[in-house]
């Protein structure tokens, strides 16, 4: 069927802010999807509220808007847009949930907008799990026992016939959340609770527990002439009970006859038919009994997924892309497969080599949270990589993780057996390198499958890696044959010269000098069969062959076969970010991307380096050419040797290509843009002090220590409270703010292990600062300021999770411009050409200079989208030569709107966590709030990240005694503006002694009622709680915890509260409006 | 211990691995296959009688040998098998053995350890084409000697060598898992073996057929002696044209009853219309390849294991198309426009591969019911 001439017009709904559960993928599949449909001729409107993503790009699509993603809003946008579909099956779970509502409310019926893709019915019976149980019994197939309560007494009837262990899995949440597994009656009654409060339709399903048991996903595609093609089969390593996000796992599956893969894809089949999925891709989740064979189906999910989007890298078929030209009437055989270019998109891509993905967790950002693996994820991001053997691939993943892994080093060396056993028996993050550790201390393949039901062949493989360690320093130690094996076997320089007692320089030089080099092979989804245009490539070792001369017989020279026929165009490499973790996530992709747009535009060859599936910069037709490798120095270094750029570009993909600047340049390659010896005066303390020096700028006092005594000494000169923390971090990794000297000793205690090549950092702490970002660009010559973020949170709240606003909000224009002359300063005198990132402060107008990072910051696509100026493509083309001039930007934008940027947290995946905030960045993702006002645009912004602010109701405050007297002017306007007021009481006395009418309520430990009864009660509507001090936090945590559970929104600093105040008094004058970010940025001067 | 083992293609390309299987020496006709499962019922499909068969996907040997996912009985028909990784720990609740023990009782010379895909490459690119494996003797240029001194296969009557020696009845269906009952009145299928795969028996069975199987060369008059309601072609090795006994059988059978061809058997069934076949460059050999129903419209994945092709022009319209390979367009099924006879290029049965072809096996039951 050719495409659909009846629709013209297409609303796509994004997947908004990153969190646990939703990450770049769908900016990847969204992406995707608007070039897909443009291509197609559609007009394509766009909602997200994440601005640091691709697809708000502004030429992405013909109307973006970048406003909160809720059914009120996107009414707004259908009523003015008037698009002729919906396209629901691209933005996660977020944008699924948003189709079935705006359905429900009879919305699309009102505007006549028909959903395209998935149809309500399909999207219900895959997502209601009683439906979609019926659904699978029609066809045949087996699930797991189940019944579907929605209240306690429910859930205690059923569970009888079930049996323990057993899952509960709450309806409608994302990645699982409020999920787990009960193995006691006690404990069953404890989550069902939990479960049922977390589910939107409290809805939980209680589940017979398929723990131990083998784990697959099919990615599925149907088109509407009802031909189906699987695109992917996945093996999980880690057995059922492990959350797939959460889990290691393989491409193709591995352990399958043909006949048990057959069965599966058959009843792949049955299911998106069955359950009417017209067409696109979905994702169907099975699991294996590996004692007998039977096979149920777990899940599906009729959309495209995260696991979608690694499907597509690890064979190069574009999932996203297709399912977007499906839904719009095109069948698989009438769409060409990009990578060979003759053959159609109907047919099943067959790879010849090992996909291995591993998750990415943070734990150490929330040392409170469980790090027990279970069926609700909590990795933040993933590597894939790509091997010919699954050693291979598994070990390069492992690299890839940039944990400071270079393969299966053994970690915990001094933990008895006993405690590896547990280590193994409970899944964690380190649970691979637990494996190896249990077979050096000879534990055997069986024994570790009793504790870990981890499949045998995959045990085995890990096996064989240990064993080979051994080689390494036994009396094949240095043998050329025994090296190339173990480069085969996917060993790191590193972790050889680990083993070996030598440096990582001593093996690569070894290796290069015989003539031991990677070669490069072909992502081509068809095994070889075909030729491939795209250059999407992997690295691997082979073993030669040779060509017998029919003349003069005997053996020529080793030939080895490498696909990458690099070109002889100018080209540059540019370094991708690796993993996505809090502190360095989507942003920095986004500018990647940007940097390939930008070069690509003024004629160079583009080659990206990047081992994150989820992301655009690893789509194949990103870049000219994709390197899908791990960033170590290693990897990097054998792909320039063969490409030979021009040169490299590290700024733009965070801290982890900028670790590789120095080595690189050791190495004699050429790093463009700001000299890495400008970085350095930037990052070393005592040269920046020099720059300051010169530049007569003023920064907090502060000084650098190497030990725990100089670090008291330097603290007790410049006085308490002090900003301690690592240098060369990112994220405000191991950053805190300490008060006196036993916090500061037992920080120094715990940081320097944190990173121990690196001096601590002691910097006076400006209380009460107002902290600004600023982001410039610049070619060495002029310098342009790209926006003044001023921060809703004070200093000391790590910049990544504060809400700021463009333009300043509050400050005063002469403190503006102050801002300005300093940054344009510095920049001139470290000669940065392209992005430049400076944090200021401001205290009693007073302007202090924080930081200097000359390279894109976390802000760079927010200030992009706010000003409408691509920052980050513009810089890349200066790194390549141009200057500002050139580029036609003389001047600094001026905007007559306000976007505001708020920070979005993980805290409903970790129980136990406090959700205050500090210098310790724990934020998961952003959305931005654009509107003609500061109110507007800041409400917007919290109601984009799940923070409603209510217009009438009840505001509960409590706050510590600094913040009593700020919170006068706050209450007095909430009482004027209509809210009831309750507080604790000397939150209340304070108040009170101002004349303010304001109920008093208990804290909870002194007695019942107390202010958890009244949120238990939805009698709160509003939050406002600062605290300070340990035991003042561990009394109001209960507080913070309820107001996340019952989703109250809140807010815990006193800052925040006064923008939410403004944010109401703007709600209560004006209705809320939506503009297309073309609209704004045509206002731009 | 690792034991050296040498490929030798005939135009002289050298390949040094690991031997794996039997130790000793083999002689065949290189080719790849694009499946990423199912080596089993590769290695014992007779239509692979006389080649050596290198797989594209790399791990290998995962899930052991399992006894029911045979194509053939008496072990492989391969000539030799060569991998990227073999795994010697096979892991799966019906694996009975290990791959590598398998091909070593079996005689099988496997070699592994060798960059696959670049054979793979030089394949696609210059075309399939004899190669020696061996383990016992490791001088490439005697190597080369004795694969170029070989007459190449197009030149044996391959089918001779696997063709069962007498008749026998067949009565087991697919597998599934569990027992399926079946309540449709069966009728009688005479299939030629050629080197049939076990699958197109059981999926005979499963269409509701009573299954007869007889040898190669089994006069017409006697299978039309039996008096069945339908006749199958089966798949089997080598160059159709050598089958001449076989293409004079099916001339005296076509029109009399209803014929239902598969790959070799397609084949046969174009010769004996007077039509011609054609060798392709280095085959169709995976479980991935684009069928198009020229009838439903419909795109049927397919499992494909050949070597050569039917020109259906050269039937100069006695025939219709009804099936073409969407990767490269070649013809991949036909049906006589008047006599209930079709026949596909591709395998329906699967094993190993897709089912998405498992209906033409009713398609064949319902043309003889409406003859």
């Amino acid at each position: 069927m050719p495409k659909r001439t009846d629709i013209h017009k297409i609303l796509l709904i994004g997947s908004g802010p990153i969190v646990i559960g939703q990450a770049c993928e769908f900016d990847y599949s969204g992406a995707q999807a608007c070039k897909a449909l443009r291509e197609e001729g559609f007009s394509v409107v766009l909602v997200n509220s994440n601005p640091a993503t691709i697809m708000t790009d502004p030429d992405m699509a013909d109307a973006t808007y970048i406003e909160p993603l809720s059914a009120e809003i996107i009414e707004l946008i259908i009523r003015k847009e008037r698009p002729d579909a919906i396209l629901p099956t691209m933005g996660g779970q977020t944008a699924l949930n948003l189709a079935v509502e705006l359905s429900e409310a009879g919305i699309l019926e009102k505007y006549n907008v028909e959903l395209i893709g998935a149809k309500l019915p399909a999207i219900k019976k895959a997502e209601d799990r009683e439906l979609f149980k019926e659904a699978m019994k029609n066809i045949g197939l087996d699930v797991p026992k189940s019944a579907p309560v929605t209240t306690v007494e429910e859930g205690l009837d059923v569970i009888d016939d079930i049996g323990f262990p057993v899952i509960l899995r709450p309806a409608f949440t994302l990645g699982g959340t409020g999920g787990g597994t009960a193995y006691n009656i006690e404990e069953y009654r404890a989550l069902l609770e939990r479960a049922l409060k977390l589910s939107p339709v409290q809805q939980v399903l209680i589940e017979e527990s398929v723990l131990g048991w083998k784990e697959y996903e099919l990615e599925v595609m149907r088109d509407c002439m009802d031909n189906v093609v699987i695109i992917c089969s996945i093996e999980n390593f880690d057995p059922m009970g492990v959350h797939t996000g959460d889990s290691i796992t393989v491409a193709p599956a591995q352990t399958l006859t043909d006949k048990e893969y057959q069965r599966m894809r058959d009843a792949a089949i049955a299911v998106i038919r069955e359950i009417g999925v017209d067409t696109g891709g979905s994702n169907i989740q099975f699991s294996l009994n590996p004692k007998n064979g039977r096979m149920a189906v777990i899940e599906m999910n009729p959309r495209v997924s995260r696991s979608s989007a690694l499907a597509s890298k690890a064979t190069g078929f574009p999932i996203a892309k297709i399912a977007a030209k499906l839904a719009v009437g095109y069948s698989l055989d009438e769409i060409k497969n990009d990578i060979t270019r003759e053959t159609p998109a109907s047919f099943e891509p067959t790879i010849d080599y090992v996909v291995t993905k591993i998750p990415r967790f943070t734990f150490e950002k929330f040392p409170e949270a469980d790090p027990t693996l279970t069926i609700q994820m909590k990795s933040v991001g993933e590597v894939m990589s790509i091997g010919r053997t699954f050693k291979e691939s598994l070990q390069k993943a492992l690299r890839s993780l940039e944990i400071g892994s270079a393969g299966f080093e053994n970690i915990r060396r001094e933990l008895p057996l006993s405690e590896i056993k547990a280590k193994l028996k409970t899944p964690n993050a380190d649970r691979l390198w637990f494996l190896a550790g249990a077979m050096r201390l000879g534990m055997s393949v069986d024994e570790i499958y009793e504790l870990t039901w981890i499949d045998p062949w995959f045990l085995n493989n890990v096996r064989q890696i240990v064993d080979a360690e051994r080689s390494v320093t036994g009396e094949d130690a240095g043998n050329i044959e025994n090296l190339r094996r173990l480069k085969e076997t996917g060993f790191s320089d590193k972790r050889i010269a680990e083993l070996a007692g030598k440096s990582e320089a001593d093996i690569r030089n070894f290796r290069r000098l015989n003539g031991i080099r990677p070669v490069y092979k072909l992502v081509d989804t068809c095994a070889a069969e075909f030729a491939a245009f795209t250059p999407y490539l992997y690295s691997t070792y082979e073993r030669p062959f040779y060509r017998l001369e029919d003349k003069a017989p005997g053996i020529a020279a080793p030939e080895f076969e490498c696909d990458a026929n690099p070109t002889g165009r100018k080209k540059i490499i540019i370094l991708g970010s690796g993993p996505n973790r809090i502190g360095q996530g989507i942003e920095f992709d986004y500018c990647c991307v940007q940097a390939v747009f930008g070069l690509k535009e003024i004629g160079y060859e583009t080659i990206m380096v990047n081992c994150n599936p989820e992301t655009v910069s690893t789509d194949y037709d990103t870049s000219d050419r994709l390197y899908f490798e791990p960033l170590t120095i290693e990897d990097v270094m054998n792909i320039i040797d063969l490409e030979k750029p021009e040169g490299v570009i590290v700024q733009f993909g965070g801290q982890t290509p900028l670790k590789l600047a120095v080595p690189l340049e050791r190495e004699g390659v050429g790093i463009l843009g700001t000299s890495p010896d400008s970085i350095d005066r930037a990052e070393d303390r005592k040269r920046f002090k020099e720059v300051l020096d010169k530049l007569a700028l003023r920064q907090p006092e502060s000084d650098t220590a190497m030990s725990i005594d100089e670090a008291v000494g330097i603290a007790g000169k410049i006085g308490y409270p002090v900003m301690v923390r690592p240098s060369y971090v990112l994220g405000g990794r191991a950053m805190e703010i300490v008060y006196d000297e036993t916090a500061l000793v037992g920080y120094m205690d715990r940081a320097v292990k944190a990173s121990p090549e690196h001096p601590i950092l002691v910097d006076k702490y400006l209380e009460d600062a107002i902290e600004i970002d600023v982001d410039a660009i610049a070619d060495g010559i002029d310098v342009i300021i790209g926006g003044v973020m001023e921060h809703i949170e004070e200093a000391g709240i790590h910049s990544g999770d504060s809400a700021c606003s463009i333009p300043p909000y509050s400050l005063p224009a002469d403190i503006v411009d102050g801002i300005k002359v300093q940054a344009k300063a510095l920049a001139r005198e470290l000669g940065v050409k392209g992005l430049m990132n400076v944090q200021f402060a401001v205290k009693e107008n007073e302007i202090y200079i924080l930081e200097v990072n000359p390279r894109a910051s976390r802000t760079i696509p927010y200030v992009s989208k706010a000003t409408g100026v691509p920052l980050a493509r513009l810089a890349a083309k200066i790194m390549a030569g141009k200057t500002l001039k050139e580029l036609g930007l003389t001047s600094e934008k001026s905007i007559t709107h306000v976007a505001v940027k708020e920070a979005v947290f993980p805290f409903d995946r970790f129980p136990g966590v406090d959700t205050l905030l500090g210098p310790e960045m724990k934020s998961t993702g952003e959305v931005m709030g654009i509107d003609d006002e500061f109110g507007l645009a800041y409400a917007k912004s919290q109601a984009a990240s799940n923070n409603k602010i209510p217009t009438s109701g009840k505001i509960f405050l409590s706050v510590k005694d600094k913040d009593k007297s700020h919170t006068v002017d706050i209450a007095r306007k909430l009482h004027e503006l209509g809210f009831g007021l309750v507080a604790t009481r000397g939150t209340a006395a304070h108040l009170h002694s101002f004349g303010i009418e304001v109920a008093v309520i208990n804290k909870v430990m002194e007695g019942r009622p107390h202010v958890v009864d009244l949120i238990k009660n939805k009698e709160i509507n509003f939050i406002i709680n600062t605290v300070t001090g340990s035991q003042a936090q561990k009394d109001s945590f209960s507080i913070r915890r309820s107001a996340l559970q019952y989703r109250i929104p809140y807010t815990t600093t006193i800052s925040s509260a006064r923008a939410v105040v403004m944010a109401i008094e703007s709600l209560l004058r004006r209705e809320l409006k939506i503009k297309s970010i073309q609209e704004y940025h045509s206002t731009t001067r | 211990m690792r034991e050296k083992a040498l490929l030798v293609l005939s135009d002289g390309v050298v390949f040094e691995g690991t031997r794996f299987g039997s130790t000793g020496e083999t002689i065949g006709e290189v080719v790849f296959n694009t499946s990423m499962a199912g080596y089993q019922e590769i290695l014992t499909d007779p239509s692979y009688r006389g080649q050596i068969v290198t797989m594209t996907y790399t791990q290998m040997g995962n899930y052991g040998i399992c006894e029911e996912d045979v194509e053939s009985s008496g072990g492989p028909k391969v000539n030799g098998f060569v991998v990227k990784e073999y795994l010697d720990f096979p892991s799966n609740w019906r694996s009975s053995s290990s791959l590598g023990d398998y091909l070593e009782s079996n005689n099988i010379v496997g070699i592994e350890g060798l960059d696959t895909r670049a054979l793979t490459r030089h394949l696609r690119d210059y075309g399939a084409q004899m190669g020696i494996i061996s383990s016992v003797d490791l001088d490439p240029v005697s190597l080369l000697k004795k694969v170029r001194a070989h007459p190449g296969i197009s030149a044996i009557d391959l089918v001779r060598e696997v063709t069962s020696s007498e008749e026998y009845l067949w009565r087991e269906g697919c597998w599934k898992w569990c027992v399926v009952e079946r309540d449709i009145t069966p009728l009688k299928v005479v299939v030629y073996d050629f080197g049939v795969k076990f699958n197109i028996l059981r999926n005979l069975v499963e269409a509701g057929f009573d299954v007869s199987v007889v040898p190669a060369e089994t006069p017409a008059e006697a299978v039309l002696d039996e008096d069945p309601d339908g006749i199958v072609f089966s798949n089997g090795p080598g160059d159709p044209e050598i089958v001449k006994y076989a293409i004079a059988n099916a001339k005296n059978l076509i029109g009399k009853k209803p014929i239902f061809g598969i790959c070799l058997g397609h084949q046969i069934l174009g010769l004996a219309m007077g039509g011609r076949t054609y060798k392709l460059k280095f085959g169709h050999h995976g479980g991935n390849h684009p069928v198009k129903d020229v009838l439903t419209g419909r795109v049927e994945i397919t499992s494909q294991n050949h070597n050569y092709c039917v020109d259906i022009n050269s039937l100069h319209g006695q025939v219709r198309l009804t099936h073409r390979n969407l990767y490269d367009g070649t013809e991949e099924g036909m049906q006589h426009v008047e006599l209930p006879v079709f026949s596909v290029q591709h395998h329906p049965e699967a094993g190993p591969g897709p089912n998405d072809s498992a209906h033409l096996f009713k398609r064949f039951r319902e043309m003889i019911e409406q003859s």
